[in-house]
């Protein structure tokens, strides 16, 4: 009972005080960012309204600056169950494109990341010469090269899925490499050299020993890693020329000035990144639970 | 205990240097005399690394061998352009496991001498990229790799030096005007904020959970609302780099005043210190460690932002722009030469940052 009512006033409460503070600021600023479009508008048209009229005319114009959160909210609601699945307009259609770049291009960093980590850790000159040439490739703005690999792929021919899906194993790879890197190496002396009393091999250090260590260390990069992934995918969509996916309808949205259908992009774009983290994470638990892992 | 001692990467850089003498001459316009040098300075080095040389003795004769032969070769491309046979690409390959054992050497050596460990943790990542640019120019240059596909780092280079007037104007515009305005007000607001919501717990047990959440959404995607705003010109791109850094900072400056320890606290409380002293002396120094984090963690954030955010409408510089339309006129020595310079740019701000960490935090234990 006790802990519930901390978890009431102690996370959920505050939690929710600042989202309603958002909601309302959202509100606050809607009417200041349209208000100065509706002044102008009345002026030429020599009306004028006060108090309550002219707030709500903030709140409901077709094409925004400001977009109010209901307005976004109906936007949402008519893109995601108010048309069909296949339909082209269909948000959860254009989430699933995304999405599905985003899941190969963080299974193949995920995979890259570990055989680099793996290499690393038994190899001494990898770890001298690769690693920081590692660390150093992540303050590179790779996502500016985005563009550029999209478009080298499609010269020779390779289209789709992958090209989008290379770009979020880039972004991804590296937090997997340089955590799993830290967890294999985070057995202590003191197992190590049990494993060596027991002659175990190499190979059998690695996955008796270095492996099931490097578990905690594993999930904890991969949720940064899947939230990068999903990033790569966005940005990989800008330039394909608007054809399907999250970052075509942000595109598209730009175009038109269609600040309803942009801020209706992101909410789907933010459910996704929450759904992956929130999946990793449950995944993560229950795997360390099952390892017998103390919560 | 022979005089001899094999090892696996000399061993192949044997076979792949005999392999080479079935292919000679190299290219096109190198004579066989040449392509012979390469092969026998290959050989040789490769010999003698098998002996038992004192490891500084192998390294020298590792590291001249492998890059006099690795410059020969290149030397050899001149007006030679996709005509590389097979000889050519082993001998390459020769001379690489000949690298790649002076790396292996250079990483066993034992020093005591903090200097020169330090020297060795330069050289041997310097080694490593030295060669992937030494095998990109030979095997795009060997092989014929179209230019639209991949350029060779010498082409790049050249417009390097060619066009520094509109590589200067871009950096003006995306990374002096965009990213740094942009990362002071969103990093300098993000630290603000913690500091005000630190003072209110409820203020802080809502935003950590909130802020946490929006640090790990796609933000990047507010670039077109952004560009509606404020135009197209570098304010609107500032303001999408705002709003990237903002959270990563709010979240890390919470953790990190958060991270005092009862302790230190309760001494603090024994001096009868106020809030802002304790935070001024106590807490915002350990808060240190947490908040360059998030001060490197934005640095590569704001180029991203300011970059991207250039493909949604800029008015003609800027390093995204340029990246976007030279792409579309299959100019990719530029493009090239445009991610060439951030990369230096985004290593700089990163390093200038962890240069500035170790200084403030000189204290903490894995400085030590």
């Amino acid at each position: 009972m006790i802990a519930m009512r901390d978890f009431l006033t102690g996370r959920l409460v505050p939690v929710l005080t600042i989202l309603v503070a958002i909601v309302v600021i959202w509100y606050g600023a809607a009417i200041g960012l349209n208000g100065p479009v509706i002044r102008d508008f009345e002026k030429r048209a020599g009306e004028t309204s006060e108090g309550m009229a002219f707030i709500l005319k903030t709140w409901s114009q077709p094409k925004p600056t400001m977009p109010a959160p209901h307005q976004v909210a109906a936007a949402f609601w008519k893109y995601t169950a108010g048309v069909k699945l296949t339909s082209n307009r269909s948000l959860i259609y254009h989430s699933w494109v995304t999405l599905s770049a985003t899941l190969l291009g963080f299974a193949l960093g995920t995979a890259l990341g570990v055989v680099i980590a793996i290499s690393i850790v038994h190899v001494p000159a990898l770890d001298k010469s690769l690693l920081p040439w590692i660390i150093t490739s992540q303050t590179v703005p790779i996502l500016a090269v985005a563009p550029m690999i999209i478009v080298l792929l499609a010269a020779i021919g390779v289209t789709g899925l992958l090209p989008k899906a290379l770009i979020s194993t880039y972004l991804s790879f590296f937090p997997v490499a340089v955590g799993m890197v830290k967890g294999l190496r985070s057995p202590d002396t003191l197992h190590m050299d049990l494993m060596r009393t027991y002659s175990a091999s190499r190979a059998q250090v690695l996955w008796k020993l270095r492996i099931p260590a490097s578990v905690p260390f594993f999930f904890a990069s991969i949720k940064v890693a899947i939230a990068a992934s999903l990033i790569g995918a966005i940005v990989g969509e800008l330039p394909t020329g608007a054809v399907a996916g999250i970052g075509s309808k942000l595109l598209a949205g730009s175009y038109y000035s269609q600040t309803i259908d942009i801020f209706a992009a992101l909410i789907a774009g933010s459910i996704c990144a929450i759904l992956l983290v929130t999946l990793v994470d449950i995944t993560g638990r229950l795997v360390e639970r099952r390892m017998g892992a103390k919560t | 205990m022979s005089a001899v001692r094999p090892n696996w990467q000399a061993l192949a850089a044997l076979v792949t240097g005999l392999i080479s003498l079935a292919g000679l001459p190299f290219t096109a316009t190198m004579g066989t005399g040449a392509s012979l040098l390469v092969t026998a300075i290959v050989l040789v080095a490769a010999i003698l690394s098998m002996l038992k040389l004192r490891p500084v003795a192998q390294a020298i004769i590792l590291a001249v061998a492998s890059h006099f032969a690795a410059w020969l070769l290149i030397g050899g491309l001149a007006d030679a352009f996709g005509t590389a046979g097979f000889g050519y690409f082993a001998a390459l390959a020769a001379s690489w496991l000949l690298a790649w054992r002076l790396v292996t050497v250079l990483s066993e050596m034992k020093f005591i001498a903090p200097v020169a460990k330090r020297t060795i943790a330069l050289i041997v990542p310097a080694i490593f990229g030295i060669w992937i640019l030494i095998l990109w120019e030979a095997l795009t240059r060997g092989a014929g790799v179209p230019f639209v596909l991949l350029p060779p780092p010498s082409s790049i280079g050249a417009r390097i030096v060619t066009s520094t007037n509109i590589l200067a104007a871009d950096f003006v515009q995306t990374v002096v005007k965009a990213v740094l305005v942009g990362y002071i007000i969103g990093t300098f607001s993000g630290f603000l904020v913690a500091v005000m919501a630190d003072r209110f717990r409820f203020l802080a047990a809502g935003l950590l959970p909130v802020g946490n959440m929006v640090a790990a959404l796609p933000m990047i995607g507010i670039a077109p609302i952004m560009v509606i705003w404020f135009g197209f010109d570098w304010q609107s791109k500032a303001a999408v780099v705002v709003v990237m850094t903002f959270f990563p900072m709010l979240v890390n400056t919470l953790a990190g005043l958060a991270a005092t320890g009862h302790m230190e606290r309760d001494l603090m409380r024994t001096y009868g210190a106020g809030h802002w002293q304790v935070l001024a002396k106590l807490r915002l120094p350990v808060a240190m460690p947490f908040i360059f984090n998030a001060l490197k963690i934005n640095s590569t954030l704001a180029l991203i932002g300011a970059i991207v955010a250039e493909f949604f409408g800029t008015p003609v510089v800027g390093m995204g722009f340029r990246i976007s339309t030279e792409v579309g006129r299959m100019n990719l020595d530029m493009v090239w030469a445009e991610i060439a310079l951030a990369a230096v740019v985004g290593s700089l701000f990163y390093g200038l940052l962890a240069l500035a960490e170790r200084i403030v935090t000189f204290w903490h234990p894995s400085y030590r």
